[in-house]
């Protein structure tokens, strides 16, 4: 009999330190978030952003110069007001600057912070934190995989941190590629601090190789997707949720109510970007991961077809993907369907995310099958 | 979203084509029309074909498949017995389980009515489509319509220009830009982006694939189960297999003809930490020819993740087990038995249970012809004692093997003609051997004998080989699903991230004198993207059509009827057709949804 290859335990266990620092950064920047978001409220709510403020100056100081060429396009707003956006090109120099102004109904709001300084500067402390922890996090995942000598993904421990990771890793690339997006901050270090605590209490098991079944490249790749696609779907549910809210509260302004829905304060709502922002946002994150979870469950398939036999067996972990899938293709349909568009189909996307949290945990915690053979 | 009231106004028609619609969805229809079966059958096909019904039929089978996931299911892995274990501890409702089908959600009537009438409901909405979409295809994009203005995206600044000149330029710079552009009328009438109507017919009819594959698969595959010691070979018919089933187009005649030899088998298991005892490894090598031709033997391996293909057939690997070799002598010291015998794993340790049955005994003690069995465990590695635990293996590798036996003599039931599970022996007409008052039992080390009490003769354990067992395979049509699989993923990628747009634009002279040009965009919802688009194309076009110094550069036009600030002007839903058409309805999301995800 052949011994399995050894784990090396100082690497396993630098692992966990590191996994455990990270998620003491993940609460500290938590509290900065918060602290933004206290602060924040103190500031009066501008109506327009400093940013916005300064490219409009610059656009015209643009347009004043000679040989200025500017176009204004006229786009017609959801609720019949309308936004322009212009774009003025300096002749000789090839530089082109775009400004949209926006009807005072779709106002995106200005943030976290607000206008207020000391808020901006918690937020900002918050992100450098998030930073920091992503590396601590990103370095565990590393020395965990480093420590077996393979994709460190192979137990729902290990898909945890790294679904985590994923999710926190988005958000950041989404900062640093100049969207604005700092107001996702709190809901994404929660939510990261949520499925770490769960994951090094519930779901841990100690660094291990992986049984026979899970020797394959598609577990690399299907494994891999199905990280990612869960941390998309995570992010477009944050969305939609607050979509939710944002709409209820819109709505309540115009009713002529003073504050959000449940009783949250309005400052809140102000400060967040408009309801149509973030159902294009859900839409657009639900969209561009739906051909990608199709591809996961089709390598998942063809995994399964090269360990079993079978491609679909109706497994139950096959099973919730599956249903997961169709609602996801539901929802996109209603986006489509007349009487469906909007809060209803809003609501559909979070039906299809409590499939995919069931499919995660629940699947693995209540119901056994051909997944549920590592660790946990 | 905030004021939907103006989704029900009526704003001025825009005339003719250019609200043809930028999708092919089907329309809402709202009540049967003319009177009549025939206008019924109509109505109820152009519902079961709409949208809506679509929506629904998916949400249903969302739904109908979670039982499935629930309660256990004949078609999973060891799905009978989880079922009949399921049955014993709910007999109550079992019975109605049971005529719901919900044993078997997948192959249920309920769960295929449910699928079938989307299938159809598909066929009926995609092949109109298609037709549609071709006739789009060949016909050039819809004229401009009257007044650019209205539309929900558009610019317009005037100049000393040309109105040809500028018509021209236009048409040229979207011809660069990839558009399909058309300049008639004193308009230039584009489209882009069709490729994401061909991905969305695309992704729905490769979803027909995907349904034909697993339907090829379930009429024309059978898999077969064969357990072999290792140096053992068999040849794939029926009589040689252990099990096989079959269906419609491939049953016992139709196996394909290959031969398998289990040469050896190799296994790695985790030594220490908690999950000690876990498989890191299991290998079995075999020698193997397809068809009958002997002289093309050869070797390979076949591992858990990594079936051997021989024919048309897959052979998995699937389980592995310890055989133990015994030999059993009767009083008179002549060999009766000699042989390896698989025993089946209990647990993850490989605490192994199997049976000994030697029917060819002869006569026994007491002169009259008799049969003996054998019934105990095989431990790969066995604890020091079994006090408290009874016999169980401590850890899956062979680090300590032993082999407990009972005895029994009589008959083993083997001679009534009726098959027997080899794995289990049948009491009924035997008696144990019994010692000293106590049933006669035995742990034997590899090399060990056994004196069996009342001159019963011995057994003697040799040794013990290793087992693996195979499961062949045949599915056709998994070819056909993977293509299908392929390209709906494809179709999904051009559907989702391809957005399909319009721009018009029209240079007019005005009767004082200088020319106004009008820009305007269609997109399916109204997304930032078509705005830039439409600004980078303007900017571009003032290099021939400069706006008049006197503006400034200023756009906007005075008249205030061109620009919908009263907020009726324009549709919200970036169609301008008028409202009481239906098909403005199904045509693109009321929510500025930017179907262009691309950048
Ligand atoms: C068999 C189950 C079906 C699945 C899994 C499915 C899935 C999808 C998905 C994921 C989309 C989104 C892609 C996009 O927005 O372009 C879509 C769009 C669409 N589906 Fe289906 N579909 C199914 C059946 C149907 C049926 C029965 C119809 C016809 C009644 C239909 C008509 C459409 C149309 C018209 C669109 C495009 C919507 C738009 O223009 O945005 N689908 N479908």
């Amino acid at each position: 009999m052949q011994l399995a290859s050894a784990v090396d335990p100082q690497m396993a266990d630098l692992s966990n330190k590191l996994i455990y620092s990270a998620m003491v950064v993940y609460t500290l920047a938590m509290f900065a978030h918060m602290i933004e978001w206290t602060f924040g409220s103190r500031g009066a709510v501008a109506v327009r952003s400093k940013e916005q403020a300064g490219s409009l100056s610059e656009t015209v100081a643009a347009a004043g110069r000679k040989a200025a060429k500017k176009v204004t396009v006229t786009v017609a707003g959801a609720g019949g007001g309308t936004t322009t956006l212009t774009r003025t090109a300096v002749a000789g120099e090839g530089a082109t600057v775009v400004t949209s102004g926006r009807g005072a109904e779709e106002e995106d709001g200005p943030g976290a912070a607000g206008t207020n300084d000391k808020a901006d500067l918690a937020g900002r402390i918050a992100v450098s934190l998030t930073v920091l922890a992503l590396l601590l996090h990103g370095g565990g995942i590393v020395a965990r995989g480093l420590s077996v000598s393979r994709w460190p993904w192979g137990n729902m421990y290990e898909f945890s941190c790294a679904f985590a990771f994923a999710m926190a890793g988005a958000y950041l690339v989404l900062l640093a590629s100049r969207k604005k997006v700092r107001w996702l901050g709190l809901p994404v270090v929660v939510a990261v601090l949520l499925t770490l605590g769960i994951a090094t209490t519930t779901l841990y098991t100690d660094s291990e190789q992986l049984v026979p079944a899970l020797h394959s490249p598609w577990l690399a790749i299907h494994v891999s997707t199905a990280i990612f696609c869960g941390g998309a779907f995570y992010a477009a549910f944050i969305a939609t949720l607050l979509y939710l809210g944002k709409d209820s509260f819109e709505k309540r302004v115009e009713a002529g109510l003073t504050t959000g829905p449940f009783g949250t304060s309005a400052s809140i709502w102000r400060r967040l970007p408009a309801a149509s922002t973030f159902d294009k946002l859900s839409y657009r994150i639900n969209a561009l991961v739906f051909p990608l979870w199709t591809f996961t469950i089709i390598a998942g398939a063809i995994w399964a077809e090269a360990a079993w036999g079978k491609y679909w067996e109706w497994d139950p972990k096959e099973t919730w993907s599956f249903i997961t899938w169709v609602a996801y293709a539901c929802y996109l349909h209603a986006r489509a369907t007349a009487g469906w568009k909007g809060r209803k189909a809003a609501y559909l996307a979070l039906a299809a995310f409590a499939c995919w949290l069931f499919n995660y945990y629940g699947v693995n915690i209540f119901v056994t099958g051909k997944h549920s053979y590592a660790g946990i | 979203m905030s004021n939907t009231t103006t989704e029900t106004e009526q704003p001025p028609a825009p005339d003719d084509t250019a609200a043809e619609r930028l999708s092919t969805a089907p329309v809402e229809s709202d009540g049967p029309t003319g009177m009549g079966a025939f206008g019924w059958a109509r109505w109820m096909w152009r519902q079961l074909t709409s949208m809506r019904v679509a929506l629904i039929l998916l949400f249903l089978l969302s739904l109908a498949a979670i039982p499935g996931s629930l309660i256990p299911q004949y078609q999973n892995g060891q799905g009978q017995l989880k079922v009949e274990a399921w049955k014993a501890q709910h007999g109550t409702v079992a019975p109605i389980y049971e005529k719901l089908q919900l044993f078997d959600v997948y192959s249920s009537v309920w769960f295929s009515a449910i699928y079938i009438l989307l299938f159809v409901s598909l066929a009926g909405c995609i092949v109109p489509r298609t037709w549609q979409f071709v006739g789009v295809l060949r016909s050039q994009p819809p004229v401009a319509p009257r007044n650019l203005t209205r539309m929900p995206v558009h610019a317009v600044w005037r100049t000393g220009a040309d109105p040809d000149t500028v018509n021209a330029a236009a048409h040229r710079l979207l011809r660069k830009r990839g558009f399909r552009a058309n300049l008639s009328g004193g308009s230039v009438a584009a489209e882009k982006g069709y490729l994401r109507e061909v991905g969305n017919l695309l992704f729905h009819l490769s979803l027909f694939a995907l349904l034909g594959g697993f339907a090829w698969a379930s009429l024309a595959s059978g898999t077969g189960g064969k357990l072999m010691i290792a140096g053992e070979g068999y040849s794939n018919t029926i009589t040689q297999l252990d099990d096989f089933n079959g269906t419609r187009f491939y049953g016992n005649q139709d196996l394909d003809p290959f031969y398998l030899k289990l040469d050896g088998f190799t296994s790695a298991f985790q030594t220490k930490g908690d999950q000690i005892g876990a498989a890191r490894q299991f290998t079995a090598n075999v020698e193997y020819y397809a068809g009958s031709d002997e002289s093309k033997l050869k070797k390979s391996t076949i591992e858990v993740n990594h079936p051997l293909e021989i024919g048309g057939s897959k052979v998995y690997l699937i389980g592995h087990g310890y055989a133990p070799v015994v030999t059993v002598r009767n009083g008179k010291g002549d060999v009766v038995y000699q042989g390896a015998v698989p025993f089946l794993p209990q647990d993850a340790n490989l605490t192994s249970t199997g049976v000994v049955k030697v029917s060819d005994y002869g006569t026994g003690p007491d002169g009259t012809r008799t049969q003996m069995g054998f019934s105990g465990f095989f431990l790969p590695t066995a604890p020091l004692s079994f006090e408290g635990t009874g016999p169980v293996s401590l850890f899956p590798g062979d680090a300590e093997p032993e082999l407990v036996l009972n005895a029994f003599a009589g008959d083993l039931g083997t001679d009534s003609g009726l098959p027997q599970n080899v794995y289990q022996l049948n009491t009924r007409k035997l008696t144990q051997l019994t010692q000293d008052g106590q049933p006669a039992k035995a742990r034997l080390k590899p090399g060990q004998g056994w004196t069996l009490p009342d001159g019963y003769g011995s057994v003697t354990f040799e040794g013990y080989k290793q087992w693996a067992s195979f499961n062949v395979s045949h599915r056709p049509g998994n070819a056909i699903a993977l293509t299908g699989a392929v390209l709906a993923i494809l179709g999904l990628i051009g559907s989702l991230f391809i957005q399909r747009r319009r721009i018009w634009v029209r240079a007019v002279a005005l009767p004082g004198g200088g020319t106004q040009v009008e820009l305007a965009g269609l997109a399916r919802s109204e997304s930032a993207k078509i705005a830039e688009e439409l600004a980078e194309l303007a900017v571009d076009l003032q290099d021939d059509a400069p706006a008049s110094e006197e503006e400034d550069g200023q756009t906007a036009p005075e008249d205030g009827e061109a620009v919908p600030e009263d907020g009726e002007a324009v549709p919200e839903n970036g169609d301008p057709a008028a409202p009481d058409d239906p098909e403005a309805e199904a045509s693109a999301p009321a929510v500025p949804a930017d179907q262009n995800s691309k950048e």
